[in-house]
C-alpha cells in the first residue's frame, strides 16, 4: 500500500509544501512496520468477517458454504446474546464506577504524609501485577469459597451462615474480582495526577477559605478530570474483553448469569464448535468496541484540549 | 486599620533553624519589602505570616491580636503567589470570586465585587477567559484581583513579578505602587530584586540566613547601611569594599589608609570603635569614584559597560583589587586604558573589623 502512495505524494508535493510532508525515503523506511501492522490487523479481521458469513461447524464438516446473514440472525434472536450484552455492560460499568471512585479516594489518601506511606503504596498497587487467572483462583478458593475461604471462616466466626458467593451472587463476585485487579491501575494513574497538582494552588485555595472537602471538589477533582478520562478509556477497552476471571470462576454460569460477550463468543466457537456463529459474535463485539471507542475518544479529545 | 507585629518569630525544620528570631512592626498602610539572598528565609517568613507554615516559636499578631493558632483563611490576609496559582479550570471571574464563594457570599454581591476589582485592574474584558488564555501580566493581575476581592487586612506578595520579562516587570511595578495608593492597604512584599525593593517599599527589611540585618526606608539603607552585608546588597552596581587601616580618628571623621596605597581618605564617620591602626573596610559606592588625572588611585580599565546614559568601568587597581566606577555615558574612557581615580570621601562608609558600620556624623537629608 505504502509503495503506491509514496511516488504519488512525491509527485504532488512541491518544494513549498514539501517541508511538512513525509518525503519518499521515510515512507520506504516506514513501509515494513506499516505492512506488518496492517497484515496483523487486516488478516484476522477479514477472516472473522469471512467466517461470520459461512456455515462452518466443526462437528459437521458436511455443512458448509455461504450463509448470508443467517449467523447474525441466529445471534440477535438468541436471548443469550442479549443477556451477554447486558452482562458486559453491567460488568464494565460497575468496575469502572468502583475503580474510578475508589481510585480517586485512595489517590488522595496516599498523597497524604503518613508513616510507611511507600510500603502502603506498593501494597496497594501490587494486585495489578497478579495474573488474572491467578487472582481469580485465589479469590475463588481462598477468599470466597464457602468452606475453605476467608470470608466463609469470618462468617462462621460471627455465627452466620457462610455465603456461597459464586452460586448466589455470581455477577457481584466477578465484579469484585475484576475491580480488585483494576483498582491499582486507576490508583497508579490518579496518584501521579494528584501529585502533579501545583502545591501553590492548594495553598491558594486554603487561603481562600476552602476546607479539605471543598478543596477536593473544587481543586483536586477538576485537576484529575483528564487522568480519570484516561483511566476510563483504557479500562473500558480491557474490561470489554474480560475472560480469564469468568472462565476460572463461574464459566459464565450459573446459567448465563456471568456470560459476557467475550465468553459467549468463546462458548459458541469452542464449546459448541459453531465457528460461524462465534465469528458473527466477534464482529458484533468489534462494532460495539468501536462505537464505545468513538464516543470515548471524542469526549476525551475534548477534555485533553482544556 | 491593619498592623502586623512579629515578636521573636522562629521556624525550625527539624534541627535546621530557618528563621532565627525576628522582631518586626508593620504599620498600617505601610508597604514593607523583605529582601535578601536566595534561601535567607523570606518566603518562609511570609508563609508563616500567611498561616501556611507553622510558627515554631514567638508571637505573630495582626491588629494586636495573636493569630499563631488561627488558620490561613481566618487571618484576613490575601496572598499572591509567584506562580500565580490560578485555578486553571475556572474562568477569571470564578477565580476571583472563589474566596467569596467559599465564604458563602451571595452571587450578586460576588459579581459586584469581582467587577469592581476587574475595573481597578483593567481586566474587564477578560472575565470569561480561562487563565491559560491570558498573558503572563494578565495572569498576574488576576492573581492580584483574587486578593483584592477578599478585601484583606494585609496583602502578601511572594516574588509576584519574577516570572515576567523586564519591561512588564517595570510596568507592573508602577501599577503596584498605584494600587497601594488606591487601596490604601497594608502590604508585605517579598523579592530578591533590589530595584523592586527600592522603588516600592516604604520600609525595607534586609534578611540574611534567617536574621534581620537592617530595617529602614530605602534611602536610609542606601545612605546608611548598618553593616557590610547591607552595604553590598543594596545598591546596584554593588558598593566597592576595599580593605584599609584606620589612621587618624577625630571629631571630623576617620582617616583611612587603603591597603592598595594612595593618600588617606577622610570619611565623616563617628570615630568611636576605630582606634588608629585597626583594620577597617572602606565602602565606596561606584558613583563616589570618578576619573581624575590627579586622583590618588591608579589602575587599568578592564571593561567598560556602556548602558547609554551611564557607563560602568571595571577597574583593576594597582594593588590588585577590582572596583566598579560609575561615570557619565558621554565620557570617552575605553577599556584597557590606564586610569586615575579620585575618591569622594564624604560619600564613603567605614566598617569595623566585625563588618559593622561606623555611624555617619551627618545623616543624609533624604534618609530621614
Ligand atoms: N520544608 C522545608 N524543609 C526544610 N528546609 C526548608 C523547607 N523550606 C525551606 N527550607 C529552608 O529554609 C531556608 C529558607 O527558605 P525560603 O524558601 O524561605 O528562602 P527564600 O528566602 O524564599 O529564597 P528564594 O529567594 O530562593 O525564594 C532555606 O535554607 C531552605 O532550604
Ligand atoms: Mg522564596
Amino acid at each position: 500500500m505504502s509503495t503506491t502512495v509514496a511516488p504519488h505524494a512525491g509527485a504532488v508535493s512541491g518544494p513549498a509544501e514539501g517541508a511538512g510532508q513525509r518525503r519518499p525515503p521515510s515512507f520506504f523506511l516506514l513501509a515494513p512496520s506499516v505492512a506488518v501492522l496492517l497484515l496483523w490487523m487486516i488478516v484476522p479481521l477479514a477472516l472473522t468477517l469471512w467466517f461470520s458469513f459461512q456455515r462452518y461447524n466443526l462437528l459437521d464438516p458436511t455443512v458448509g458454504g455461504f450463509a448470508g446473514l443467517d449467523n447474525y440472525e441466529f445471534l440477535v434472536t438468541d436471548p443469550d446474546f442479549w443477556a451477554a450484552l447486558a452482562n458486559t455492560l453491567v460488568l464494565v460499568g460497575s468496575v469502572l464506577a468502583i475503580t474510578v471512585v475508589g481510585g480517586t479516594l485512595l489517590a488522595v489518601l496516599f498523597d497524604q504524609e503518613f508513616p510507611g506511606r511507600n510500603v502502603a503504596r506498593l501494597l496497594a498497587i501490587a494486585p495489578f501485577f497478579v495474573m488474572p487467572t491467578v487472582s481469580a483462583l485465589v479469590w475463588k478458593n481462598l477468599m470466597m469459597h464457602p468452606i475453605y475461604g476467608v470470608l466463609g471462616s469470618v462468617a462462621r466466626g460471627l455465627g452466620l451462615e457462610p455465603v456461597d458467593w459464586f452460586a448466589d451472587y455470581p455477577m457481584f463476585s466477578v465484579i469484585v474480582i475484576v475491580a480488585w485487579q483494576w483498582l491499582p491501575f486507576a490508583l497508579l494513574i490518579l496518584l501521579t495526577a494528584v501529585q502533579s497538582l501545583d502545591h501553590e494552588q492548594k495553598e491558594a485555595a486554603r487561603m481562600d477559605g476552602a476546607g479539605p472537602v471543598s478543596q477536593f471538589f473544587f481543586i483536586t477533582l477538576p485537576h484529575l478530570g483528564r487522568a480519570i478520562s484516561v483511566v476510563v478509556m483504557i479500562e473500558t477497552i480491557f474490561l470489554l474483553t474480560v475472560f480469564a476471571e469468568i472462565f476460572v470462576t463461574t464459566s459464565g454460569g450459573p446459567g448465563n448469569a456471568t456470560t459476557n460477550l467475550a465468553f459467549l463468543i468463546y462458548a459458541r466457537a469452542l464449546l459448541q464448535f459453531d465457528v460461524g456463529g462465534g465469528s458473527a459474535g466477534g464482529v458484533v463485539a468489534i462494532i460495539l468496541a468501536n462505537i464505545v471507542a468513538f464516543f470515548l475518544v471524542r469526549t476525551i479529545a475534548r477534555r485533553l484540549e482544556v | 486599620m491593619a498592623t502586623v507585629t512579629l515578636r521573636d518569630i522562629r521556624k525550625s525544620y527539624g534541627a535546621f533553624e530557618a528563621i532565627k528570631g525576628i522582631d518586626l512592626d508593620v504599620a498600617d498602610r505601610e508597604l514593607v519589602v523583605f529582601v535578601g539572598p536566595s534561601g535567607c528565609g523570606k518566603s518562609t517568613l511570609l508563609r508563616m505570616i500567611a498561616g501556611l507554615e507553622e510558627i515554631t516559636d514567638g508571637e505573630l499578631a495582626i491588629d494586636g491580636k495573636r493569630v499563631n493558632e488561627t488558620g490561613p483563611a481566618d487571618r484576613g490576609l490575601a496572598m499572591v503567589f509567584q506562580s500565580y496559582a490560578l485555578y486553571p479550570h475556572m474562568t477569571v471571574r470564578q477565580n476571583m470570586g472563589f474566596a467569596l464563594r467559599m465564604a458563602g457570599v451571595p452571587r450578586a454581591e460576588r459579581d459586584r465585587k469581582v467587577e469592581e476589582a476587574a475595573r481597578i485592574l483593567q481586566l474587564g474584558t477578560y472575565l470569561d477567559r480561562r487563565p491559560k488564555e491570558l498573558s503572563g501580566g494578565q495572569r498576574q493581575r488576576v492573581a492580584i484581583g483574587r486578593a483584592i476581592v477578599r478585601n484583606p487586612k494585609v496583602f502578601l506578595f511572594d516574588e509576584p513579578l519574577s516570572n515576567l520579562d523586564a519591561a512588564l516587570r517595570g510596568q507592573m511595578r508602577v501599577e503596584l505602587t498605584r494600587l497601594h495608593e488606591e487601596l490604601n492597604a497594608t502590604m508585605i512584599y517579598v523579592t530578591h530584586d533590589q530595584v523592586e525593593a527600592m522603588t516600592l517599599a516604604d520600609k525595607i527589611v534586609v534578611l540574611q540566613a534567617g536574621r534581620v540585618e537592617q530595617v529602614g526606608s530605602p534611602l536610609e539603607l542606601y545612605h546608611h547601611p548598618a553593616n557590610v552585608f547591607v552595604a553590598g546588597f543594596i545598591g546596584s552596581p554593588r558598593m566597592n569594599l576595599l580593605p584599609g587601616t584606620a589612621a587618624v580618628a577625630n571629631g571630623t571623621g576617620v582617616e583611612v589608609d587603603l591597603d592598595a596605597g594612595g593618600p588617606r581618605v577622610t570619611v565623616p564617620s563617628q570615630a568611636a570603635g576605630a582606634a588608629s591602626g585597626r583594620a577597617v573596610t572602606l565602602g565606596i559606592r561606584p558613583e563616589a569614584l570618578r576619573p581624575d588625572a590627579n586622583g590618588p588611585l591608579y589602575g587599568e580599565v578592564k571593561l567598560a559597560e556602556r548602558l547609554g546614559g551611564l557607563t560602568l568601568l571595571h577597574v583593576g587597581l594597582a594593588g590588585g583589587q577590582n572596583v566598579i566606577v560609575q561615570i557619565e555615558g558621554s565620557a570617552p574612557t575605553r577599556a584597557h586604558e590606564p586610569i586615575r581615580l579620585a575618591v569622594d570621601g564624604a560619600a564613603c562608609h567605614v566598617f569595623d573589623a566585625e563588618g559593622q558600620a561606623l555611624p555617619a556624623l551627618r545623616r543624609n537629608p533624604l534618609a530621614a
